[in-house]
């Protein structure tokens, strides 16, 4: 290998442990890899290069000492820029949060840091991680590494980008509605949104509380799993953190799919914007595992025609108290007004974009007086009604599969003009997120133009194990390297 | 026309927990500005809620405390509007599901014991302070800006809301004093109406006597004492009335109690403003009380007021006694000194009598003094067996209070005890009867009318020490 | 509401109004466009009301958890230089606000 930032999570921590090259060295490949890639990407807010060799000093003297907090220890990652980091600007892609300097860590921060990770800096994002291709960043865009005209997707585009470009090994990203899974799969990686609960949400910077969760990008499967168990587990500052064991995410993985019962989501395949290219793929990945020894059958779930309808009141309507907290009195951005109503409303309106003010409104009313049955609870609901669609089908089958998303990247500003064109782009992935089930998305392939292609995998709740079992399949039958094709103007060949 | 006024009230009790509701800050309003603040409390992007136990078994405390039923499903929910002392712009209160429901709470009016139903008791948070600065008025607009504390924020709060079942003002004082007794008995807040712990608005209506329909509601707020809330709702029936009387229409609003103006004034408020959008807080689970856990609670309760004055009045107190021992810290006391021996009646007497106005007048604590039960079981003996008369023994207590000593100490040193040796008294009474030949034969052909006489020369002749009772039995044999 | 089929119902919003709830000022430019957009996506959104709901729970929580609580515990709070140093506007230790219209 002639280039450290290339490694896998997995290589990079034997190359550590064989003393083939340090912490520091490493973590220098990757400055190396950023200094290149970041002039087109623009896949960082914040790259924290003090920190980040303390971070290394550290593990390497850990090394030395013998100390080995494990597959972590040494190895550079990428946080998106809604988990607060103490002592390091974090902004969630806002104006109204530039310059912010939070007292204290996310826990995903803080378990990274005991798991000797080292945090190299901080991605983009759309502001506020409401959005699907980080063209939302107050900070200016991310751009796909794969093609520098196409979105990395998003809102998690900067984490995305990284990983594939190789100026970070691993990240961590925040979904949604398909936030991670979504620029995942158009950035030609590993996304994981885990079971809601799996991961606490301490410390990240709140979008919609009930569909958020915290989950890892990597270049494979079993790197995924790696800083997926890192990040796991109770914690008593999340009210909504699961306290019970957290499932040994690797248990399944090599071990095939014979015997497994695999559903193929029919309202997920083809249809009014869907690439039939994307379509053809996730069916050519279900054949594989079919051949490998799983048992196939449609499976219908007719409530996510309804999944999309019904995140687009509940997200806002989460966000519009949320994000009620930017108000000019205690951190961040104040525009200044003759009274305290006034400030409010003037730094809310110069701090927060487009995008973050539409859904702001958006939830306002579906909660105000005389709607909230018609809209919020009414979308309560059809939550109930999508959960029962995914319990029915995993009644019949262990996993479900679906494309993650109806079409590959596609250009910067084709859809920034028509928002529920953009908001269809998470068709696939929504229903998780109501559902709160785990899903991934795995690179398969490419399409015509050169893009990545991802299929989705999704499980019951705390199935993680099975899910990661048949993307490890999934990643063995393709094939996918993601390396030698990169656009060459992002990183040379 | 004659008009009836119909009164709800909603109070609203900040618990006296170690730590606040939802984060590990502790709840202590003495410290210095924004020193008692976390990422949670301080509404930091990223942070969240954690229930604090304690808060919502003390909420059940009060609702039983209220004879509320305890909801076997509850939940948190936010509540949306924008205010700088908040510090997320949305309170996480309860709505539709609160914790507690369907009370009542009895208190003694003109017309007898009056049941005020209470609606709900519900747990939330408590806001930060803002300190007004500059300008020339009274009201928070005229300020030239305000300067925001936020130690107080996110401490545990409870609100208390009554059926709209009082109809005076003299019943509003009453029903939050017997509100007030109840969570200082429960011990789970100073509810002190000076510092603000405890609070309450008023909403009020007035109809014709007689009349069933309601009036429009006006809501006051700013009412900080009972006084201040007596006085509020009096000015407020009077100036519904006038407007009714004039043939005007009582607008639905909110007015503020001017305390210094003595009258009640209306409020700017948006229409929007009442918009909350309460929906249920995704950062919190919901709340499932089994019987198990309320029957814990339950248990756990001490006495309550109304409890202790039956109980009181069980042992012959009348109900003014009983209620004034039930209220303070008297009950302790008098609880050990009659379990020592004391008279019930003569330890509440001189405890709601001369103890009251002695702690009253001296600015102390009953604690603080030097009585102890053991001295009013003590004073009670001597004043029953006569060796004390009743004035006597209320000088001695006075004695004990200011730190004399004992009981029978301070009236040996005061000369205070009463002859009740019969044989000493004979002696004396044998001296009167020969002294007063005439009156002594009126005696022996049975004039009761000399007796009282024959009594008044013992006690002469005894320099005031003989005990009039054992006297007249003497001389009556 | 919630049993009515078909298309859903034309949707009413009052933007101004809304947005001063919401505490956000707008442009002449961004209140045209969102009176353009909005009743677009409601109009999407409505379509959960075409659903037959009846007899189902609304669900806000995706896990089925109940009574999650902290011991009441104090512990550390966070140092207020720190905490003031991003405060737009500080005096006496407090964070100052312009004057305040709204009595709450």
């Amino acid at each position: 290998m002639s280039d450290f930032a290339d490694l896998t999570i997995r290589q990079a921590g034997e190359g550590l442990r064989a003393g083939e090259f340090s912490a520091t060295e490493l973590l220098e490949a990757v400055h190396k890899r950023a200094t290149m890639t970041e002039a087109e990407l623009h896949a960082y807010l914040t790259i924290d290069r003090n920190g980040a060799a303390r971070m290394a000093v550290a593990a390497e003297s850990a090394f030395r000492r013998g100390e080995d907090a494990g597959p972590l220890q040494g190895i550079p990652v990428a946080l998106k820029d809604n988990m607060v980091t103490r002592g390091v600007e974090t902004t969630a892609g806002s104006k109204i949060l530039a310059g912010w300097i939070p007292p204290y860590d996310a826990t995903v921060v803080s378990r990274l840091q005991a798991a000797g990770a080292v945090v190299v800096g901080k991605t983009n994002l759309d502001e506020f991680a409401m959005g699907s291709s980080t063209e939302n960043s107050a900070y200016g865009p991310t751009r796909n590494p794969w093609n520098p005209d196409t979105v990395p997707g998003g809102s998690s585009g900067g984490s995305a980008a990284t990983v594939a470009a190789g100026s970070a090994l691993g990240s961590l990203g925040s979904d949604t509605g398909g936030s991670i899974r979504q620029p995942a799969a158009f950035c030609g990686v590993v996304g994981v949104k885990p079971t809601y609960g799996l991961v606490s949400r301490y410390g990240l910077i709140a979008f919609a509380s009930s569909l958020d969760q915290i989950g890892p990008f990597a270049r494979t499967v079993d790197d995924a799993a790696v800083l997926l168990e890192a990040i796991a587990g109770h914690d008593p500052m999340d009210s909504t953190s699961y306290s019970g064991e957290v499932p040994d995410l690797r248990s399944g993985l090599g071990a095939g799919v014979q015997g497994l019962r695999v559903g193929l989501i029919a309202e997920m395949m083809g249809g009014e914007g869907y690439d039939p290219g994307v379509v053809a793929a996730t069916r050519q990945i279900v054949a594989g595992l079919e051949s490998a020894g799983a048992t196939v059958a449609e499976v219908s779930m007719p409530s996510v025609d309804y999944a999309l309808s019904a995140y687009y009141l509940i997200a806002p309507a989460e966000c519009s108290a949320n994000l009620a907290r930017f108000d000019g009195v205690r951190y961040g951005l104040r525009v200044t007004g003759s009274t305290t109503e006034e400030m409010m409303a003037n730094t809310r309106g110069e701090g927060f974009g487009p995008e973050v003010k539409r859904r702001i409104l958006l939830g306002t009313y579906a909660l105000s007086a005389g709607y909230y049955d018609a809209y919020y609870a009414q979308a309560q609901r059809v939550r109930t009604m999508v959960i029962g669609d995914f319990e029915r089908a995993y009644e019949e089958v262990d996993v479900l599969i679906a494309p993650t998303t109806p079409t590959t990247a596609f250009r910067l500003g084709e859809k920034a003009s028509d928002p529920l064109a953009m908001y269809l782009s998470d068709i696939c992935t929504i229903p998780s997120n109501l559902s709160g089930h785990p899903a991934m998305s795995v690179p398969v392939g490419l399409d015509e133009s050169g893009l990545p292609l991802g299929v989705q995998v999704l499980a019951p709740a705390l199935g993680e194990p099975v899910m990661f079992r048949v993307a490890g399949e999934i990643e063995r039958q393709a094939s996918f390297s993601h390396r030698a094709r990169l656009a060459s103007s992002v990183v040379p060949r | 026309m004659s008009y009836q006024a119909v009164i709800g009230i909603e109070t609203h009790v900040e618990l006296s927990t170690r730590s606040k509701m939802f984060c590990a800050c502790p709840v202590d309003t003495s410290s210095p500005p924004n020193t008692n603040v976390c990422p949670v409390c301080l509404g930091l992007p990223g942070a969240l809620p954690v229930l604090n136990e304690t808060a919502v078994e003390w909420a059940m405390m009060i609702g039983h405390g209220l004879n509320c039923s305890i909801a076997d499903h509850s939940v948190m929910s936010r509540k949306n509007y924008f205010y700088p002392d908040m510090p997320k712009n949305y309170q996480i209160s309860q709505y539709d599901l609160p914790l507690c429901i369907d009370g009542h709470l009895e208190v003694e009016s003109d017309d007898g014991v009056r049941r005020v139903g209470i609606t709900r008791v519900h747990m939330e948070e408590d806001t930060g302070k803002s300190t007004h600065v500059g300008g020339s008025g009274t009201r928070i607009h005229d300020a030239l800006f305000s300067l925001v504390d936020f130690n107080r924020a996110g401490t545990p709060l409870m609100e208390i809301v009554s059926e709209p079942d009082i109809r005076t003002p003299a019943e509003a004082r009453a029903f939050v004093t017997e509100l007030r007794e109840i969570v200082l008995a429960l011990g789970v807040s100073d509810a002190k109406l000076e510092d603000g712990s405890m609070r309450f608005d008023g909403n009020i209506s007035i109809r014709p006597e007689g009349s069933e329909s309601l009036g429009t509601k006006v809501e006051i707020k700013n009412m900080n004492s009972m006084r201040s809330l007596q006085q509020a709702l009096d000015h407020e029936i009077r100036r519904q009335s006038e407007i009714l009387e004039s043939g005007g229409e009582v607008v639905q609003e909110t007015r503020h109690w001017n305390e210094d103006t003595g009258r009640t004034e209306s409020m700017r408020s948006k229409e929007e403003a009442f918009d909350y959008r309460y929906f249920p807080e995704p950062d919190l689970v919901p709340l499932a009380v089994d019987p198990d856990w309320d029957q814990r609670v339950k248990n756990e309760l001490p006495e309550l007021p109304s409890q202790a004055r039956s109980r009181y009045a069980g042992l012959g107190l009348d109900a003014e006694a009983a209620a004034l021992i039930a209220r303070g810290d008297a009950g302790a006391l008098f609880a050990e000194a009659v379990s020592a021996g004391a008279d019930p009646k003569l330890a509440a007497n001189w405890l709601t009598g001369e103890v009251m106005a002695w702690t009253r007048r001296e600015n102390v604590e009953l604690a603080a003094t030097p009585l102890a039960a053991i001295h009013l079981a003590e004073l009670s003996s001597m004043q029953l067996d006569g060796r004390l008369s009743a004035s006597a023994a209320k000088d001695v207590l006075a004695g004990v209070l200011a730190g004399e000593g004992a009981p029978a100490d301070i009236a040996e040193e005061r000369d205070l005890l009463q002859l009740s040796d019969a044989g000493a008294l004979q002696e004396i009474i044998d001296q009167v009867l020969a002294d007063n030949p005439e009156a002594a034969e009126k005696l022996k052909q049975g004039d009761e009318k000399v007796l009282g006489f024959l009594v008044g020369q013992v006690m002469r002749a005894s320099g005031g020490k003989a005990d009039p009772k054992l006297a007249r039995e003497l001389l009556g044999t | 509401m919630s049993e009515d089929a078909g298309t859903p119902p034309e949707v009413d919003i009052d933007i101004r109004r809304v947005a001063r709830l919401a505490r956000i000022s707008l442009s002449v430019d961004e209140l045209a466009t969102y009176e353009e957009q909005l009743p677009v996506i409601l109009h999407h959104a409505a379509r959960v009301q075409a659903l037959p709901t009846e007899g189902i729970e609304p669900t806000s929580h995706p896990l089925p958890l109940v009574n999650v609580f902290r011991s009441d515990a104090v512990g550390e709070c966070l140092d207020r230089d720190e905490v003031l140093a991003e405060a737009p506007e500080v005096q006496d230790h407090q964070f100052v606000v312009p004057r305040i219209m709204d009595e709450a």
